[in-house]
C-alpha cells in the first residue's frame, strides 16, 4: 500500500460486502426455504427467516430422491472423469512436448482441434455413438458371417447407455487437460531430461521418476477443478436418465424440483439443493487455495 | 500474468532459444518440442492412442456424424436418406426460430460477458485494496465455482418465483410486475443475472492473480508522482492486464455460448416465447424433442465452427501473452 486512504479502503469493504451478499443471497434463501414446511413456505409474505424443520426436510430429501445412491454415481462419475482425464491426458502430453517422431503435428492438431467444443455441441451424435460404439463392428461381422463359422448368433450391441463408462469418457474427450500438461511441460527444464537421457535413463523411465514428480502440485489442482467438473455435469448425465439409479445427484435433484403440476415441495427441492451442492462447496472450501493456482496455470 | 508459459518455441529462456530456433529451420514439425527429446518412433504413438482413441470414438466420430447428417434429409421414421447439399444449412438460416435464437443468444452473452467482467474488476479492484479479510471475502465470492450450473439456475428461479419466491413478493410489492413465465424480458433477465452470478467467480480469480502480477515498482513511481489509487487503477494496471482480460471476455463468450444450457433449462425451457432460447439449448430441442435431425446436425456443425474460431482467438492470446517481468 502506497499512502493511506480511508475513504477508499471503506468503500473497497463496503463493494465486498456487497458483493459477499450478492453471492450469499440465492444460497441463504435456499437455507430459509429449506428449514420450513410447504404451508410455511407457500404463506405470504414469504418467509425471511430459518425455520425448524431442515433436518425432517432433509431426511425427506434423501429418502425421496434416492440421493444416497446417487451420491455415489456421482462420486464415481467426478472421480473417474478426474483420474482418467489425468491419466490420459498426462502421457499424451508427454508423448507430444519429449518426444520426435513422425506424425507429430498431426497428432498435435487432432488432439487440440478439441480443446473447445464442449460436448453440448455435438450431443446428437455422441449420444447415438454411446447408444452402440460397436455399431461399425457389427457390420463387419455381419458383412464376414463370422456367426456361422462358430455356430453361434453374433449380435454386437455394445451400448453404454446407464453405464459408468458411457457417463465418463465422452467427457473425457476434450484436450484441456492435455493442454495444461503439455505447457507444464515445456517450462520444465532441459537439464533434467539431458541428465536422465546421459545417465541413460529411458523415456518411460525419465517419465516416472522426474516428470511425474514434478506434476503432482498440476495434478492436485486440475483433479480439483475436473472433480468439481464431473460432479455439475447437468446435459450428458440428463440424456442417461432412463435408468433412475444410473442418474447423478445434480440429476436427481432437478427431479425433485417442483412443476405446475406438482405438490409444490419448494422446502424439499431446495433443501435437496444444498446437500447435492455440499460437496463440492467443501472441496472449494478446503482447497481453495490449490483450486485457485489450478484456474490460474490452466488459463495461460 | 508472470509465468511466461507461451505456445511459440522460444520456452523457457533465453538460453534455450538460440539452438530452439536453428532446429525450427531445419525440421518443420517441432514446434512446442523440447530441446532435450527423445527420438522413438512407437512409444510416443503408444502414449497417444488412449487419448486418441476416446477422441475417435466421442469426439471426431460423433463430429463427422454430424457433419453428414447435415447434408442429408431423413424422414421421421430413418427409412429413407436423401443427400440435399446445403439445404438443411439454407432453410436453417432462412428460419425465423434460427435467426431469433442467434438474436437472443447475441445479446445474452453480450451482457452476461459485460456485466460478469466488470462486476469481477470492481470486486478484484476492492480487493486488491484492502489488506484485511482478503481471504475471507475471496472464500466467499469464490463459492459459486462450487456451484453446477443447474443448481445456481434452481437458486435464481426460486428466488424470482411468482409464487413462492422472497424477491417477486418485494417486486411485486413495489408495484412492478414481474413474471418471468409471460415476460420475455423478466425471463432474459434472470437467465443472464444466475449466469453471471455463477461465472464472476472465475472472472476474480484471474484478475486478483493479474492484478498481483503488476510490478509495484511502477504503482509506486506513479504514486510519487501523484496520481490516485482510481487514476493508478485506470492508468496502469488496467493496461497491463489487458491481456487477462481478453482471454476472460474469450472465456465469458464460450462460458456463455455453450455451458449456460442447465441454466436456461432449470430456469426458463427458452421460453416465453422464445425469449432466452439461445442457440445451444435450440440444438438439443431441435435434436432430443423435436428429431428435427437435419436441423439438429446443421446447427451442431455450425456451432463447431464457431467454437473453433473461439480457440484459434484463445490461441493467438496464450501466443501473445505478454511477459511483464520488470
Amino acid at each position: 500500500m502506497v499512502e493511506r486512504t480511508r475513504g477508499i479502503d471503506i468503500a473497497c469493504h463496503g463493494i465486498l460486502f456487497l458483493g459477499g451478499l450478492l453471492v450469499c443471497l440465492p444460497i441463504y434463501f435456499a437455507f430459509v426455504v429449506g428449514s420450513h414446511t410447504v404451508s410455511e413456505v407457500l404463506a405470504v409474505p414469504p418467509p425471511w427467516l430459518p425455520g425448524r424443520t431442515f433436518f425432517a426436510n432433509a431426511a425427506t430429501a434423501w429418502e425421496k430422491g434416492d440421493l444416497g445412491r446417487l451420491f455415489v454415481n456421482s462420486f464415481i462419475v467426478a472421480v473417474g472423469i478426474a483420474a482418467g482425464k489425468i491419466a490420459v491426458s498426462l502421457l499424451s502430453a508427454f508423448a507430444i512436448a519429449y518426444f520426435r517422431f513422425r506424425w507429430r503435428m498431426l497428432a498435435f492438431w487432432l488432439i487440440f482441434v478439441s480443446l473447445m467444443l464442449p460436448i453440448e455441441v455435438r450431443i446428437l451424435p455422441t449420444y447415438e455413438a454411446v447408444a452402440n460404439v460397436a455399431l461399425p463392428l457389427q457390420w463387419l461381422v455381419d458383412a464376414l458371417d463370422v456367426g456361422r463359422w462358430l455356430g453361434i448368433e453374433i449380435a454386437l450391441d455394445w451400448n453404454m447407455m446407464n453405464s459408468y463408462g458411457g457417463l465418463i469418457l465422452p467427457l473425457i474427450a476434450s484436450a484441456t487437460a492435455t493442454f495444461l500438461f503439455r505447457q507444464f511441460f515445456l517450462t520444465v527444464p532441459e537439464e533434467l531430461a539431458e541428465a536422465a537421457r546421459i545417465d541413460g535413463a529411458s523415456p518411460l523411465r525419465f517419465f516416472w521418476s522426474v516428470l511425474l514428480p514434478l506434476s503432482v502440485s498440476n495434478i492436485v489442482a486440475l483433479g480439483i477443478i475436473l472433480f468439481l467438473y464431473g460432479w455439475n455435469q447437468y446435459l450428458w448425465p440428463l440424456l442417461f436418465t432412463t435408468d433412475k439409479n444410473m442418474a447423478t445427484a445434480v440429476i436427481g435433484l432437478k427431479d425433485l424440483i417442483p412443476q405446475s403440476d406438482t405438490e409444490p415441495a419448494w422446502n424439499v427441492a431446495m433443501n435437496a439443493a444444498l446437500l447435492v451442492m455440499l460437496p463440492p462447496v467443501i472441496v472449494v472450501v478446503a482447497l481453495q487455495r490449490w483450486l485457485v493456482k489450478g484456474l490460474v496455470d490452466a488459463g495461460k | 500474468m508472470r509465468a511466461s508459459t507461451s505456445l511459440s518455441p522460444a520456452m523457457p529462456g533465453p538460453v534455450a532459444a538460440v539452438p530452439r530456433r536453428r532446429k525450427v529451420a531445419s525440421a518443420g514439425g517441432t514446434r512446442g518440442l523440447k530441446r532435450a527429446h527423445f527420438r522413438e518412433a512407437r512409444l510416443p504413438l503408444l502414449l497417444l492412442l488412449p487419448q486418441l482413441l476416446v477422441l475417435l470414438l466421442f469426439f471426431f466420430l460423433p463430429a463427422l456424424r454430424a457433419l453428414s447428417q447435415s447434408f442429408v434429409l431423413t424422414d421421421p421414421f430413418g427409412n429413407s436418406v436423401q443427400f440435399v447439399w446445403f439445404d438443411n444449412f439454407r432453410s436453417l438460416l432462412a428460419s425465423p426460430e434460427y435467426r431469433a435464437s442467434i438474436g437472443v443468444t447475441f445479446w445474452f452473452t453480450l451482457a452476461q460477458n459485460a456485466l460478469t467482467i466488470v462486476v469481477s474488476l470492481v470486486l478484484a479492484f476492492a480487493t486488491d485494496r484492502i489488506l484485511r479479510g482478503r481471504g475471507f471475502y475471496r472464500s466467499i465470492i469464490l463459492l459459486p465455482y462450487a456451484i453446477a450450473p443447474v443448481i445456481a439456475g434452481i437458486l435464481w428461479a426460486f428466488l424470482f418465483n411468482t409464487a413462492v419466491g422472497p424477491i417477486s413478493f418485494v417486486l411485486h410489492g413495489l408495484g412492478i410486475d414481474w413474471d418471468p413465465n409471460r415476460h420475455g424480458i423478466d425471463a432474459f433477465l434472470l437467465v443472464t443475472f444466475a449466469a453471471s452470478w455463477k461465472h464472476i467467480c472465475y472472472d476474480y480469480i484471474f484478475l486478483i492473480a493479474a492484478l498481483l502480477s503488476v510490478p509495484p515498482s511502477l504503482l509506486e513511481a506513479a504514486a510519487v508522482d501523484g496520481a490516485g489509487p482510481l487514476l493508478r487503477f485506470v492508468r496502469i494496471s488496467l493496461p497491463m492486464i489487458g491481456p487477462t482480460i481478453f482471454f476472460l471476455v474469450v472465456m465469458n463468450f464460450v462460458y456463455g455460448f455453450f455451458e449456460t444450457f442447465a441454466i436456461v433449462d432449470a430456469v426458463t425451457h427458452g421460453g416465453p416465447g422464445g425469449a432466452t432460447m439461445i442457440l445451444v439449448y435450440k440444438v438439443y430441442i431441435d435434436g432430443f424433442v423435436h428429431i428435427d435431425l437435419g436441423s439438429s446436425a446443421a446447427q451442431s456443425v455450425l456451432m463447431m465452427i464457431f467454437a473453433l474460431a473461439l480457440t484459434v482467438l484463445q490461441f493467438r492470446y496464450v501466443e501473445r501473452n505478454v511477459n511483464y517481468d520488470v
